[in-house]
């Protein structure tokens, strides 16, 4: 099903565009979310493989097993008795399918506290796909990454789906950047980030993004991004990553406090 | 919503002809699903001189995996995947035989220039829009590779399924023209990408 916070951000988009193919899509993806909602169908058959946020409290305590399994086997059991896509396969080059959607991509944190958050979000392959990182040099500044990350969605086109959210991991390292890209897709669209210069920075990207023309189904249009999201880290002296992960417009997340 | 033209597969040629790039289409008819995996095993096939498991000739490749179908359900979602995956297998597809492609996304040179030359037509469907796109399959049924799964090969009976034309046959690339069409105008205050 597709959260409140993305239908909401489509039916902004409807008004914002002038284009009459981009408005059909705009108009067919309020309607398909509509039906998923009313049948109990997926939005988009592409029901991912299953990322999972997971901020572990360090006073909790897991018994009875290990929390992974237990991750996967909600996995299985999700995927196999709700009717959703099995997507993954075991092994990259031998490409066999595991028929379960196992095994999740797991993200665990250890946190201050007693309690257990997790946030799950499938993750399709046609956004997936298009997704990239960079390592900039200091002096690129925020030029740079704007234009990185203006390439990317260019380069990607109408594969991704849009109308997108797109979200920047700036600084760490390489890993941490793409983490943080991936981190960036589970806040509420549109909401902007708290430090003002990741603010800044993502509204002077969301603007480049959508003067590219690409619009939604990237037939033509004004509106290809719905939320540019962006979360920083600190990095070294000599570094400046970046890392971009597009999302389609079907942004599916949905979170969990044990 | 703009002028439709309402198609019918098997795609003759006279009526591939009389659509453009921009053109929006209401298919109907039998679509057969392909994905990455059965195109590798109909092209090895193909290479090997043996009998595909479904004859090509006038046929329309529908580029998707469905979801399955819950109790009473003819198909679960069903939106299109990239099509650029398929594109280093297509060119030997079209020559098989194959005319019509419906999927998301750009495709190579090679693939347009085959298109032109095979007179064929390469359709989008809305990416995402799965369950909408559900409610136009009439019929669903596994008739190659089933052991694929989702990538198995799935005979679809389609009504009035909504599509747009990519790249027609006379060469034209939607795509590329309606960003030149939006992509112009904002470039006076699009600045900031330089």
């Amino acid at each position: 099903m597709l959260p409140d916070d993305v239908l909401r951000a489509l039916e902004n988009a409807l008004n914002k565009e002038e284009s009459v193919t981009g408005r059909n899509v705009l108009e067919q993806l309020i309607e398909n979310a509509r039906i998923a909602r009313e049948q109990r169908i997926p939005i988009c058959q592409d029901t991912g493989i299953t990322v999972v946020f997971l901020e572990i409290g360090q006073d909790v305590h897991i018994s009875g097993g290990t929390l992974y399994e237990a991750v996967n086997g909600g996995v299985r059991i999700g995927y196999t008795e709700g009717y959703l896509r099995k997507s993954v396969v075991a092994h990259p080059l031998l490409r066999k399918n595991t028929e379960d959607n196992t095994p999740a991509v797991i993200h665990a944190k250890i946190v201050p506290g007693d309690k257990l958050v997790g946030t799950i979000v499938p993750k399709g392959a046609g956004s997936e796909n298009m997704s990239a990182t960079k390592m900039l040099k200091p002096s690129d500044g925020a030029e740079g990454v704007v234009e990185f990350v203006v390439e990317t969605v260019k380069k990607a086109g109408s594969n991704p789906c849009p109308p997108l959210i797109v979200g920047i991991g700036l600084g760490g390292t390489l890993e941490m950047a793409c983490l943080l890209s991936k981190k960036a897709l589970i806040r509420e669209v549109g909401k902007p980030a708290d430090n003002p210069t990741d603010a800044e920075l993502e509204q002077r990207t969301i603007e480049a993004i959508n003067a590219t023309g690409i619009g939604p189904g990237g037939l033509g249009g004004r509106v290809t991004a719905l939320a540019v999201h962006v979360e920083s880290f600190p990095c070294h002296i000599a570094s400046l990553p970046v890392a971009v992960t597009l999302q389609c417009h079907a942004a599916r997340h949905a979170g969990f406090v044990i | 919503m703009p002028d439709v033209k309402k198609i019918h597969t098997p795609l003759k040629e006279e009526e591939i002809c009389r659509l453009v790039a921009g053109d929006h289409v209401l298919l109907s008819g039998i679509l057969y699903t392909a994905r990455d995996a059965a195109h590798a095993r109909l092209v090895e096939l193909i290479k090997r001189g043996e009998k595909l498991p479904i004859d090509l000739e006038y046929q329309a490749f529908y580029y998707a995996g469905p979801t399955p179908a819950p109790p009473g359900r003819v198909i679960g979602s069903i939106g299109p995947t990239t099509s650029s995956r398929m594109d280093v297998y297509t060119p030997q597809l079209l020559a098989a035989g194959l005319k019509g492609m419906i999927g998301k996304g750009e495709r190579s040179p090679t693939v347009i220039d085959a298109i032109v030359k095979h007179k064929a037509i390469y359709f989008a469907a809305t990416g995402g829009a799965g369950a909408l796109l559900a409610q136009r399959v009439v019929s669903c049924d596994v008739v190659a590779f089933e052991d694929l799964g989702c990538e198995a090969i799935h005979r679809l009976e389609v009504v009035d399924f909504p599509l747009i034309v990519i790249n027609d046959c006379f060469g034209n690339d939607f795509y590329k023209q309606s960003r030149a069409k939006y992509g112009m105008r904002s470039g006076a205050h699009g600045s900031t990408t330089r």
